[in-house]
């Protein structure tokens, strides 16, 4: 975006994600880490556009954050982000980071998804907090996203802990106003402390860990304290006939259903202010807790003998809204008037559905078409191919996390499955997790097959790079792991390498890779997906209304470029096919499929 | 709170709702609002719903409307002014491109698109200020079919009190220098459309 003044304080609008970015370039970070996940996904690409920060893509969070961990203890400010089950996957190095503590301020960004718009489940990260005992963050808008993130690296190094700055879609993915006032000159450089060897501190072996923990107690003891002063945490007084404890987006929801009565707003939600909290509660008539999915800060409060109004009224699952408040308070009694809602309309339309679809050109329709064709057991994965579980293809029959494909489609196997299991895992998810999944299954000789849906990105989550990419985040040529010599080196002797847009060669490689037995078998199928940098629109294809018959069969690949034509057969009195040009990329596994050849390629004038 | 004005731009993936809608949100601020603005996105390039909340005001809190209480429905799609038409306020105003977008479902033969009389007919049931712009057809006109939401934003602008050189001047800091005169011509269009 182009500014013409260059030093000015401005109001930008800018989403909550890079309004995170930007508050921890302004606090001087120097190096941060991700694997993306919806809805973290853009702050790194944020923190690489700045000058002086080292932002990186790593194979998995609990490597981000391990690389992050290190920048820590060797003096530099440094900033992980993930989505919220990212966290799960970095748990075990966070759990331990809090007892070791910091060397420079280190933030946690963990981006929840309530209401699971783009994930497999939607946990509530601030348990984490409690349980890994450090604080939490919880901005409600860019603005303070901005700014706690800033306060985050302070907090971490006067405390000695991992500090998690919580964000959630709605916040990550909406845009609000923020003042911008750093000089577009740029940061002053950020000095480097020498390393300082603290063994005690840094090495947790059994007796160190042990020294620590106190230590960690006590930390939070303070913490508990310095949050009944802590300037994230504000009292809004108006109308004392209720009070309403809130933070995050829920704030603003509840701000503006309970119009003009008192607020307790929490920037910090965990340690929570107990007294601060109580006195709120002593000077309002009811005291109701507005929160997002679990009630975290509501069973805290009921713990200290408070009365609260929280989840008996609003939901646990699902994300908050207006309406959903408002129908909360109203059930509860209080008086926030009426849904705005008129009594719907009449008509009894039935909207067709939009359901999400492989696009026109992915390489991994080949792989469920044929994976149909053979009716075989399917271990999916996460990544775009989870959508091989809809129609047409319906072929998925387990899905749980990152990398369990691999796991999940052995462990059926060794508990006497008889049937022929094949595990469907991406590129990136394959360095995400899917490699010592692999190694397992390997060593102990499971009879399955793993097919590797090679599409050179991170598709899902909009196309990043990874190790398999050879391109880094900010766009440079890096190396790129080879991952049929991956794994061949892991010992794999079964090994078919396929074309994505061969579709018979797909369907033999995985004829023959299932009928191996007593060992795994690999089956690595390559083609780009649509979005990658570069990737070539061929000739478009072509139905011939005078071959085609209706049959119906290229509508089993599931291409929302081949739509039902208004011609119908005369015969079979079935919708002929037809194919929309704008949308074709030419990929050909129509014209493989149709047992008629009435699809054919044509040179576009144009394109 | 009060008096807060409210948009919800809906379409499907790939339309350009989230440029357009963080137009409208710029708009707002350099119009001398508050504003915000939501979305979410996700699967949206594989041809999924999508739709953005915009809000103005002199506070603005949540950056969604409530249910019910949308002054601004403008659907880049046909059938998608119906299938959100329950957040509109009784009697708010309606902005449909005159584009259909075919979902699978229907392509497939599962499920057939609504008939316009059967969209409107839904749509009525709500509101009588609707309009149609022939975005896609008067983008091709001015040039490229990619200047379609700013024709539409450019017949919203009618409707809003913000001058249409602010409008502009927003536009042109989101699109490239060479199609800062094409997009002039498009909103210009865009407003003559429904003026
Ligand atoms: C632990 C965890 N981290 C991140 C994500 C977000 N995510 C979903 S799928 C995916 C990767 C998809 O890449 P790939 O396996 O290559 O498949 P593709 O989408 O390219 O087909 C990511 C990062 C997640 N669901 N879980
Ligand atoms: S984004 Fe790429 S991998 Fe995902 S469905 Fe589209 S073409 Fe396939
Ligand atoms: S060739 Fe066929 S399957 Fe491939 S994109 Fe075109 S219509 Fe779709």
């Amino acid at each position: 975006m182009k500014n013409t003044d260059s030093s000015s304080s401005k109001q930008r609008l800018l989403s909550g994600n890079e309004a995170i970015a930007l508050g921890a370039w302004e606090a001087g970070v120097r190096y941060a880490a991700a694997y993306p996940g919806t809805p973290s996904t853009e702050i790194l690409p944020a923190l690489a556009g700045y000058a002086g920060v080292t932002a990186e893509w790593a194979s998995n969070e609990k490597v981000a954050l391990d690389a992050v961990i290190g920048a820590s203890f060797a003096g530099g400010r440094a900033l992980a982000a993930m989505k919220h089950v990212g966290v799960n996957v970095a748990s075990d190095s966070l759990m331990s980071l809090s007892y070791t503590g910091v060397g420079a301020g280190l933030v946690l960004v963990s981006a929840d998804d309530p209401g699971a718009f783009s994930s497999q489940n939607e946990q509530d990260n601030r348990h984490y907090a409690r349980f890994g005992k450090f604080p939490c963050l919880e901005p409600s808008d860019s603005q303070e996203a901005k700014d706690y993130t800033a306060f985050g690296f302070d907090l971490s190094e006067r405390f000695d802990t991992p500090v998690m700055v919580r964000s959630t879609t709605r916040l990550s993915h909406s845009k609000s106003p923020v003042l911008v006032s750093m000089p577009d000159a740029g940061r002053e450089p950020v000095p480097l402390a020498p390393f300082e060897r603290k063994p005690q501190k840094y090495v947790m072996i059994p007796a160190y860990a042990r020294m620590r923990h106190p230590e960690v107690e006590a930390r939070m003891e303070a913490l508990a304290d310095y949050a009944e002063t802590c300037p994230l945490n504000r009292i809004e007084w108006g109308d004392k006939g209720v009070g309403i404890v809130t933070d995050g987006m829920a704030y603003h929801y509840a701000r503006e259903i309970f119009d003009g009565f008192s607020f307790l707003k929490l920037g910090m939600v965990y340690p929570l202010p107990e007294r601060m909290i109580r006195e709120f509660a002593a000077q309002v008539d009811r005291l109701v807790v507005v929160e997002e999915l679990d009630p975290f800060i509501e069973e805290q409060v009921r713990a200290w003998g408070l009365d609260v109004v929280g989840k008996d009224v609003f939901p646990r699952t699902g994300e908050l809204t207006l309406g959903r408040v408002r129908e909360g308070a109203r059930a509860a009694g209080f008086p926030v008037g009426e849904t705005p809602r008129e009594p719907a309309s009449v008509a009894t339309l039935r909207i067709p559905q939009r359901p999400p679809a492989l696009c026109p050109g992915c390489p991994h329709r080949s792989v469920y078409f044929n994976l149909r064709k053979l009716k075989l057991l399917v271990s999916g994965d996460i990544g775009c191919y989870a959508i091989g579980v809809l129609p047409p293809f319906e072929e998925m029959d387990m899905l749980v996390s990152m990398g369990a494909s691999i796991g999940m489609a052995h462990g059926a196997k060794q508990a006497g499955c008889p049937d022929d299991i094949v595990a469907t895992i991406g590129d990136s998810t394959f360095f995400h997790t899917g490699l010592p999944e692999l190694a397992s299954t390997i060593y102990n000789e499971g009879n399955t097959c793993t097919m590797i849906l090679d599409n050179r990105t991170t598709a899902m989550t909009g196309g990043q790079n990874h190790p398999g990419t050879g391109v880094t985040l900010q766009g440079e040529t890096t190396r790129q792991i080879d991952i049929e010599a991956v794994v061949r080196a892991m010992g794999v002797e079964d090994l078919w390498v396929v074309d994505a847009m061969d579709v018979e060669g797909v369907e033999h490689a995985i004829r023959e890779a299932v009928a191996v037995e007593g060992r795994p078998s690999v089956v690595l199928v390559n083609g780009e997906c649509v979005f990658v940098p570069g990737f070539e629109r061929r000739p478009v294809a072509m139905v011939d209304e005078e071959v085609c018959n209706g049959c119906g069969f290229c509508f089993r690949v599931g291409c929302p470029a081949i739509l039902k034509s208004d011609e119908v057969d005369e015969r079979s009195e079935r919708p002929k096919a037809v194919i929309d040009p704008m949308l074709c990329t030419g990929c050909t596994v129509c014209l493989q499929v149709c047992p008629r050849g009435a699809i054919y390629e044509i040179e576009s004038e144009e394109a | 709170m009060q008096d807060t004005i409210n948009f919800l731009f809906v379409g499907v993936g790939g339309q350009g709702i989230l440029t357009a809608s963080d137009i409208a949100a710029g708009v707002g601020l350099e119009g001398g609002y508050q504003a915000k603005k939501s979305e979410v996105h996700g699967f949206s390039q594989r041809g999924g719903v999508v739709e953005s909340h915009v809000r103005w005001g002199e506070d603005v809190g949540s950056p969604t409307a409530e249910k019910g209480t949308v002054d601004f429905l403008i659907a880049l799609e046909v059938m998608e002014s119906a299938r959100w038409i329950d957040w509109l306020r009784a009697g708010g105003a309606v902005l449909i491109n005159r584009q259909r977008i075919a979902p699978m479902t229907v392509t497939a033969g599962d499920a057939v698109y609504p008939s316009e009389e059967e969209i409107l007919e839904v749509v009525k049931g709500r509101t009588e200020d609707v309009s149609w712009v022939d975005g896609l057809a008067i983008a091709k006109e001015v040039g490229d079919t990619r200047m379609t939401n700013t024709v539409i934003l450019g017949a919203l602008s009618t409707r809003l009190e913000v001058e249409p050189e602010v409008w502009l001047r927003v536009i042109e800091r989101r699109v490239p220098p060479r199609y800062a005169e094409m997009n002039r011509r498009a909103f210009e269009e865009g407003r003559r459309a429904v003026g």
